[in-house]
């Protein structure tokens, strides 16, 4: 287009700018109204401060989130994955456990399974889980609200059935290392997160699947005219769904050294729809941006934390955690509908210029 | 003809969109029971000028006047309020509700503070009844054709007493006996004094039922004409705006040209392929460099064979030889690798990605084919899109043009480029040409028989005979959902066509 465009307007239609603006702004506010959020210490060799702990605890939820943008990419949805985080949080401590045994006088703890073993069948057993959604979804058509649905419900039963109802505390420290741990200084989630990723985003930019789940979130029946294997694709969003939801199933099991299968990743699954939309996807599906829910998932946790930090009392947390949510959620919407005004403009320019070309 | 009451008139409309003038100082009558054609050619402010007349759009300068009394259309609902109704190509009813709902849909009779079924249904009734139509009118909208659904809409128009409609390309799905219904509607329409503005791209239908003819290019009026002064060749070159001396010759120096020599290998070959309920089992070969149209009536099975053929609907009979081996077809992936591709007559829901770039567009097909671990990188994907742009002289400002921001002609291109970027052996085009201007539909047919010179196999479908006689060098006809024959050399002519579908139909 010959209209020349100000550079602070295009940035306004950058996807990633809405989101790291609601990060900024978030924090400039604990900048001003929480003492020392900025402030990192290092004990022990460690870095500590709010910023990290943030990082660190929203580990969880951006690997959901991560794989929540791909099944919304393709135009659905997976209510499931909290129960999941359940299921394989229940798995990895049953088969860990752990035991106080003496062994020449010295205390030392051992597993059920070899730890190893355990974080495996969690991991496969959580991508089960992803395919049997996929299965609902892709193969069967069952709307994925619904299908999910299934799981979520069901999900929580199976997590409860492993563990027999009750609460299982691990005690075998290696496994503590994954929640808690740290390397490099910093905590070792954090690089669990930075991996994974790396991973999904080589997955997403250097091979076609990214443009695929785009073409099938945008328009599912020519993309299949097209010859991409829809089925598969969508199939393979869902895995990857519950393998994130697997992992962080992990994590959290491993932070708090037990899992409990009543109220492990209760809810969840709307924290991470939520930093999905907050990192400016749609919920319709088609173009995605995985940056942005990371974004959208810190922006979610720099929220919780700033709310206890605050001491915003604990029955009214939730409602004021929505009403933050819903100030930013309005004020993207309002820049994304300027955005569509402009690209209307765009199309007319656009039928304009093909009919000068013609004439 | 209509009396010479003026119901309408615009004056002077002016329109811009940043950048662009989309109409300069266009004048529009229309009379009191007149049928009256807008034409010109993609782009050339037609919609506009309906858009500020339905309130879609505000003008900028320009004055409306409805009976004499100046009006300011704010909105579809206030232009309807003032007695402007439009009937969209693409029914907008809502096809999960009733007949009577939809007509009476936020404006239902209330009665003791319930709505008052029994009156929705028979007003309902009684409005289908002034178009001559007697429905069920608690069914389904759905269950009826797009026909039954424009009609619904007419009818509904007409209940909020509207004085003049809108007819917005409502025949490009209707086959030629609800063509004629439409038209027995709209004389009798005419006869109570409404005014109809009719936009279409069929020039026959043009002449067929209009009274008047107002052309526009360019966003600007050409001029008014009655339509029996003007003939043909003089509508076609005041819409394109070329001599039509020069526009035959581009079409004609193609129409000697299809290649139909026997002795070319076959590509693809079907025996008895069929699916109960959607089409007759059927023989079909392709050669090579030949164009086989497939001819006959909507609905008569031609989209249906060529969906078997690309693997979208599975066969469930008959066998199928590519290269004369044996081959499975299962879904598109399956014959897309055996070389063809597939341009569907619905463009926007099964063929383009409205919300990717030209770029991807093109690409996809490619990448499809070649899998998803081989990734094109950026600077092969731009080559190829700029090559297709070049070379199918695709209308955009760049490859990274929202697909869904182009013209139809060139989503059109766009669909040809995402193919012909996969080389393939079979291209099968389900009306390539529909809804696109005359300057692109030759360009498509140019192609077409470009391809089979470059031993390419074309499978054609088009409702407009005079194409598939220009392009075809064999034709399967149809009727029924049922292949009832085959013509080729000198049989291909519009009598021949029309004598097959109707032989055996007696």
């Amino acid at each position: 287009m010959g209209l020349k465009i100000p550079k602070a307007k295009k940035l306004l239609e950058k996807q990633l700018f809405w989101p790291i603006a609601a990060l900024s702004v978030l924090l400039l506010f604990n900048f001003f109204f929480i003492k020392n959020f900025f402030a990192l210490e290092i004990i022990d060799g460690h870095l500590f401060g709010s910023l990290i702990d943030i990082l660190n605890r929203a580990a969880p939820l951006t690997f959901m989130s991560i794989g929540m943008t791909l099944v919304i990419a393709t135009g659905g949805i997976d209510i499931s994955v909290g129960s999941v985080l359940a299921i394989s949080g229940a798995i990895v401590s049953l088969m860990i456990g752990g035991d106080m045994v003496f062994v020449n006088g010295q205390q030392q703890y051992v597993t059920h399974y070899p730890m190893a073993v355990a974080l495996l069948v969690a991991v496969v057993v959580s991508v089960v889980c992803g395919i049997w959604n996929g299965l609902l979804v892709a193969k069967l058509g069952i709307q994925a609200m619904v299908a999910t649905l299934i799981l979520l419900v069901a999900g929580r039963g199976i997590a409860q059935l492993i563990t027999d109802g009750n609460v299982i505390t691990v005690y075998y420290k290696p496994f503590f290392y994954i929640g808690s741990g740290f390397l490099l200084g910093l905590p070792f989630s954090i690089f669990l997160v930075a991996g994974f990723l790396v991973m999904i985003m080589w997955l997403v930019k250097k091979t076609a699947f990214g443009l695929f789940v785009e073409s099938i979130g945008s328009n599912l029946l020519a993309s299949r005219f097209t010859g991409l294997k829809v089925q598969k694709m969508v199939w393979a969003c869902y895995a990857i769904s519950g393998l994130c939801a697997g992992i962080a199933g992990i994590i959290v099991a491993s932070e708090v050294k037990s899992a409990d299968s009543n109220s492990a990743g209760m809810f969840i699954e709307l924290d991470a729809i939520l930093s999905v939309v907050l990192g400016g996807n749609s919920m319709a599906g088609g173009r995605f941006s995985v940056i942005g829910s990371v974004i959208g998932s810190l922006v979610v946790q720099t929220l919780t934390t700033t709310i206890y930090a605050i001491g915003v009392p604990s029955q009214i947390t939730m409602v004021v955690k929505a009403l933050v949510v819903v100030a930013i959620y309005l004020i993207q919407s309002q820049a994304a509908k300027s955005k569509t005004k402009t690209a209307q403009v765009a199309q007319v320019t656009e039928t304009m210029k093909a009919k000068g070309a013609q004439a | 003809m209509g009396t010479d009451k003026v119901l309408v008139k615009m004056q002077g409309i002016c329109k811009e969109f940043p950048g662009v003038k989309a109409l300069v100082n266009v004048d529009f009558e229309l009379r009191y029971g007149e049928i009256h054609a807008v034409c010109g050619e993609n782009g050339a402010g037609k919609s506009t000028l309906i858009k500020v007349l339905t309130g879609v759009e505000q003008h900028d300068e320009g004055q409306i006047h409805l009976e004499g009394n100046l009006i300011q259309p704010q909105s579809p609902m206030h232009a309807q309020e003032l007695g402007i109704s439009t009937v969209y190509q693409e029914v907008n009813l809502c096809p999960n509700l009733s007949v009577a709902e939809n007509i009476f849909i936020g404006r239902e009779p209330i009665k003791n503070g319930k709505i008052d079924w029994k009156s929705v249904n028979e007003k309902s009734q009684q409005a289908l009844a002034r178009l001559n139509l007697k429905l069920d009118v608690t069914g389904r909208l759905d269950e009826y054709s797009v026909a039954i659904q424009q009609m619904v809409a007419i009818a509904r128009a007409l209940d909020i007493s509207a004085k003049i409609i809108i007819l917005d390309e409502p025949t490009s799905s209707l086959d030629k006996n609800e063509v004629e219904n439409l038209f027995r509607v709209m004389r009798k329409l005419k006869a109570e004094g409404i005014g109809i503005i009719f936009i279409t791209h069929f020039l026959e239908q043009v002449y067929g039922i209009t009274d008047r003819i107002t052309i526009l290019r360019n966003g600007v009026l050409v001029g008014q004409f009655d339509t029996d002064k003007l003939d043909r060749l003089q509508l076609i070159s005041k819409m394109i705006g070329k001599d039509l001396v020069e526009f035959e010759k581009t079409i004609k120096a193609n129409v000697n040209d299809p290649t139909c020599s026997d002795d070319n290998e076959a590509f693809y070959m079907g025996k008895q392929v069929g699916r109960h309920g959607m089409i007759n089992p059927f023989d079909m070969t392709i050669n090579k460099g030949e164009v086989v149209g497939l001819a006959g009536l909507l609905g008569s099975g031609r989209t249906e064979t060529a969906r078997i053929i690309f693997g979208i609907d599975k066969a469930d009979s008959g066998e199928v030889f590519i290269h004369r081996n044996k081959v499975t077809v299962n879904s598109p992936a399956d014959t897309i690798r055996n070389g063809m591709g597939f341009c569907p007559e619905n463009r926007k829901t099964e063929g383009i990605i409205a919300n990717l770039t030209v770029r991807e567009n093109i690409v996809l097909g490619l990448q499809g084919k070649i899998g998803m671990g081989r990734y094109l990188s950026m600077q092969k994907q731009v080559e190829l899109a700029e090559r297709y742009i070049k070379l199918l002289n695709i209308a955009t400002p760049g490859t990274e043009q929202l697909v869904g921001n182009l013209s139809g002609g060139n989503q059109q291109k766009v669909m040809l480029a995402r193919w012909l970027a996969t080389n393939p052996e079979l291209l099968i085009l389900d009306e390539p040409t529909r809804g696109i201007d005359v300057g692109a539909k030759a360009e498509v047919q140019k192609l077409i028989l470009q391809l089979a010179s470059d031993g390419k196999a074309v499978l054609f479908i088009s409702s407009e005979l005079d194409e598939l006689i220009r392009c075809c060098c064999r034709m399967a006809v149809y009727r029924d959902k049922k292949k009832i024959g085959e013509l080729a050399g000198d049989d291909i002519n519009e009598m021949k066509i029309m004598q097959t579908i109707a032989e055996e139909a007696v």
